[in-house]
């Protein structure tokens, strides 16, 4: 009974046609999925013109973000301030343009510090197996069990505020989600046939880990990082919301939203409007986030 | 299925043991001077809350045992702790304890209705959405569900408080009733936090729930399913629904844990004297007892969930309740 | 003899984000009265489409765009995919045993409710009967102690096993036709023989049909009376099971069976000669044969006019092509 045309049993694919994707460059079909629904483009329109406003921000505000102006405090929307002052006269609209920096900042920064240090948690724990993995993975349980926020307040709380602080306390909080992440992906890769191939040609486990597992797993782990600007951000309005996350006077959209709390009679923008930037913020990077999965991700292509 | 929940309850213990372990060990390794965690914030022989004399500082801090090594402090620590002393605070005076058990139940009755409704909510939406996929229903639903995912529960707040009380007029802006003492008043105060956290969860929910109902949709098994002639609803009830709840079952897990960071905003922005509210002010008031008692409190609670949520995985999976 | 099932010209597309995929591109065959038929073609073919597309299983983003489906002298086609109608037929009149016996039962749902299911549902059978026919119908299929398996998971099962249930499921409603695809392909050889010995046992028994769609030549050699010989999404030739596999006519047909080794046969008395090339793509095809770039067969005609339609070369044998290899 050896008469099989084809060497594998073929998958149980509902569709059942051989659909080669023509040759064109992963690229181009990645871009062609990533921009091809609108969500998507408006979020990376969004995260674009973020970043550029961070950038240019001394250019853009049409004022100094720390100048007070008591004559002028509590002011609704007009058209020397689009956005009304705040309670010592200060420019809402160039507050909210230079908090972007801010945020970017911290979520960059915390992002990156807790990607990496998860990383290379993950990819150990899913390498060695064994007492390894379940020791790491026990510890990120416990750090999982705290509330991001909680354990963020905690270190936060105890160390005192300032941006370095609050990078730190953000990035700890975000490392066992990476973490996770990089294992369950390095264990799926792990499996494998060309993991098992290159294990057979006798390659060394590092050289396995570097070259086969780390390059595969690292399309989902740019969804992973993406997404993950958007959680920190919110954690960082959330601490200088409560007053232990950025210092005043620097311009932060939690404290922002937390000073215009008690003028919300004399003008809600002063609240509402930082808000509004942290929500644009957090949803730009999601998209794009999710965008690159689906991007990047054939098993979802084509659910939506 | 009882070796796999006492596995996972042996787990959830080794768990909570880490967490006393991390939570210790950030007190004590982060600056700041340990003996401020008993005392409340002083200074030697200056202007802070409390002044003492460098003779009464090492008395203190021999008094409270940080002369002896880490390990043997720890065990000392945990060994109160597992006995009920969490330690009196600083600054109001009284046995933490009591505090917690005058404060906690408020945070669990609005943590809880905020989980059922986002619970429900979430899984309906979820659910809805992935049946009727690409149409203009399921599109608003998606984006608005992507957007509730963005808002920060604070400024929700805020915002709901502007919109319903400083313009409407229809709610007080902020307080707690006992519901037993005024029922009306009770709801009124408690609809815009409930509100503002539900958001969020209802927001997570519904994506999850419809991505997994989308997957299952295209399982193999519900093709035969198909194919044996039933009829969409049931192969949604009895197909679809209990494996895509599989997922579903561990973000509701991590549900709670957002619903408990959520209180300590919700709670600072409607003044409701619970949990969250005690934690932030005794971070102001460098009363760091009640924020350690605080935060093994909440991790007791997320474990004990996860546990939960292994135990429903193994009622829902016979794949991990027969292994 | 009469004729249960007669499929004329299919055709489902595909609008996939690459373009059009003609999967089933004017399929017709037909099944008789407790005949065993055999689709055979490579993977990707078409054969699984044409057969889903019998039973209105194509999920999107795939269409039925044309064609008939005549089933008890009704054109199925003609009732929406999940309407009363259909479903009164699919799982009951028509059932089907699909390829992967490991993802095709839920996990979650024992054994007897997934059998109990189609019973209560079309034979109206209350809960308790519908599992005493359960276990009947598993010791039927050769599961051991069905009595206490029959509230085990799917996991607890091999695959053979699974199969096995499949098979049981298929024909618990006395179905006058069945559609196997790939049923054996995710088992090993010896499960191989031993369900498709059970299979053709019987549908024999039940005088039912059974169509039996596989990549694999042996199966078909071995059980189907007729062979329908599929390619690109089209059937290239037909006819009886002897005749395809002594006096092939098509060169595809004929390049297949040149390329695969024959149980018995004595070593080196016949060269394997392998068809070079790939499939083609089925997006933008010509509208010349598909198979024109890998035909050691073909003529000039070949290349300027279109794919032919299926001809007459013998009684009952049909191919499409201009050329017709005979006595090879």
């Amino acid at each position: 009974m050896a008469d099989n045309l084809e060497p594998t049993p073929q998958p149980a694919d509902a569709i059942g046609a051989a659909v080669a994707p023509p040759r064109r460059s992963e690229w181009r079909r990645f871009a062609r999925v990533f921009f091809g629904r609108k969500l998507y483009l408006i979020g990376f329109i969004i995260v674009v013109i973020i970043i550029l406003t961070a950038i240019f921000a001394p250019l853009i505000a049409p004022y100094d973000p720390l100048v007070t102006d008591l004559y002028a405090t509590k002011q609704g929307p007009s058209s020397e301030h689009w956005l009304g002052t705040d309670q010592i006269g200060r420019d809402v609209l160039s507050r909210i343009i230079y908090g972007t920096q801010i945020s970017l900042i911290i979520g960059f920064s915390a992002v990156f510090a807790s990607a990496i240090v998860g990383m290379l948690l993950g990819l150990v724990a899913a390498h060695f197996g064994g007492w390894v993995f379940a020791v790491i993975m026990r510890i990120m349980d416990a750090l999982m069990a705290l509330p991001g926020i909680i354990l963020v307040l905690l270190i936060a709380g105890l160390a005192g505020g300032g941006i370095g602080v609050v990078i730190f306390a953000l990035g700890f909080g975000a490392i066992p989600g990476q973490c996770r992440m990089m294992c369950g992906l390095a264990l799926s890769v792990k499996q494998n046939d060309y993991v098992l191939a290159g294990r057979a040609m006798g390659m060394s486990n590092w050289r396995i880990m570097l070259t086969q597992i780390f390059p595969n797993a690292f399309p989902p782990l740019m969804v992973g990082i993406t997404m993950g600007i958007g959680g920190v951000v919110l954690g960082e309005a959330g601490l200088s919301f409560l007053g232990i996350g950025v210092m005043p006077p620097t311009p932060s959209w939690g404290g922002m939203v937390n000073d215009g709390q008690r003028y919300l009679l004399q003008n809600p923008l002063l609240s509402i409007a930082p808000g509004i930037a942290i929500m644009l913020l957090v949803f730009g990077f999601n998209m794009v986030g999710d965008g690159i999965r689906d991007a990047v991700d054939p098993k979802l292509r084509g659910v939506l | 299925m009882t070796a796999y929940i006492i596995r996972r309850v042996i787990i959830g213990i080794i768990v909570l043991l880490l967490v006393t372990m991390l939570v210790f060990l950030l007190v004590r390794l982060l600056p700041g001077d340990p003996l401020m965690v008993y005392m409340g914030q002083f200074s030697v022989g200056g202007s802070g809350t409390t002044r003492i004399t460098p003779e009464e500082y090492q008395f203190l801090y021999h008094q409270y045992g940080l002369d002896r090594s880490l390990p043997v402090q720890y065990i000392d620590w945990l060994g109160k702790i597992f006995h009920g002393d969490l330690g009196k605070s600083v600054t109001v005076g009284q046995d933490i304890g009591e505090l917690i058990a005058e404060r906690m139940p408020r945070t669990a009755y609005i943590g809880l209705i905020t989980f059922v409704i986002g619970a429900v909510g979430g899984t309906f939406v979820g659910i809805i959405c992935a049946l009727r996929r690409g149409s203009w229903m399921d599109n608003t639903l998606t984006t608005l569900a992507n957007i509730g995912m963005t808002i920060p529960v604070f400024w929700l707040g805020i915002l709901l408080m502007y919109l319903l009380s400083y313009k409407l007029g229809w709610l007080p802006t902020h307080g707690w009733t006992h519901p037993l003492d005024n029922f009306g008043k009770h709801i009124s105060q408690i609809i815009m936090p409930v509100l503002a956290m539900a958001v969020g969860s209802i927001a997570g929910l519904a994506r999850l729930v419809r991505s997994c109902m989308l997957e299952v949709m295209r399982a193999d098994y519900v093709r035969t399913a198909w194919a044996k002639g039933l009829q969409e609803r049931v192969i949604v009830v009895r197909h679809q629904i209990k494996n895509a709840m599989i997922p579903v079952v561990t973000a509701l897990g991590g549900a709670i844990g957002m619903i408990l960071g959520g209180s300590v905003f919700i709670e600072t922005v409607f003044g409701i004297p619970g949990m969250g509210r005690l934690m932030t002010t005794a971070i102001f008031d460098y009363d760091y007892q009640i924020v350690q008692a605080g935060v093994l409190l909440f991790g007791a609670i997320i474990i004990f969930s996860n546990l939960i949520v292994d135990i429903a995985w193994g009622w829902l999976d016979p794949r991990i309740r027969l292994a | 003899m009469s004729i249960v099932l007669d499929v004329q010209d299919i055709k489902t597309y595909f609008h996939t984000e690459y373009g059009l995929v003609k999967a089933a591109d004017g399929i017709s065959f037909q099944v008789n009265q407790g005949e065993i038929i055999g689709i055979v073609g490579e993977s990707g073919c078409g054969k699984s489409v044409s057969i889903l597309s019998v039973m209105q299983l194509i999920q999107t983003p795939g269409e039925i765009v044309d064609g008939k489906v005549m089933f008890d002298g009704q054109d199925l086609l003609r009732y929406t995919a999940n309407g009363a109608e259909m479903r009164a037929i699919r799982g009951s009149k028509m059932t089907m045993i699909f390829q992967e016996p490991m993802t095709s039962l839920n996990p979650v749902l024992t054994i007897c409710r997934q059998v109990t299911e189609s019973l209560e549902l079309h034979l109206d059978m209350d809960r308790q009967a519908a599992r005493e026919r359960s276990i009947e119908l598993l010791k039927g299929v050769g599961v051991p102690d069905a009595e206490r398996r029959v509230d085990d998971y799917p996991h607890q099962f091999s695959g053979g096993m699974r199969q096995r249930v499949m098979i049981a499921m298929a024909l618990s409603c006395n179905p006058r036709i069945i559609f196997a695809d790939e049923p054996t392909t995710a088992v090993d050889v010896t499960t191989q023989a031993q369900l498709l010995e059970l299979m053709k046992d019987l549908v024999t028994r039940q005088n039912t049909s059974l169509v039996i769609v596989t990549h694999n030549l042996g199966v078909v050699a071995r059980y189907a009376q007729r062979i329908y010989v599929m390619y690109a999404g089209r059937i290239i030739e037909s006819g009886l099971s002897d005749d395809i596999f002594n006096h092939p006519r098509h060169p595809y047909t004929v390049g297949l069976l040149n390329s695969v080794p024959r149980l018995g046969e004595r070593h080196g008395t016949r060269k394997l000669i392998p068809i070079y090339g790939l499939p083609p793509n089925l997006i933008n095809m010509p509208p010349t044969c598909a198979f024109l770039a890998r035909c050691t067969e073909k003529v000039e005609k070949c290349s300027k006019e279109p794919w032919p339609a299926l001809r007459a070369v013998g009684d009952q044998h049909y191919i499409s092509c201009y050329v017709d290899i005979k006595g090879k």
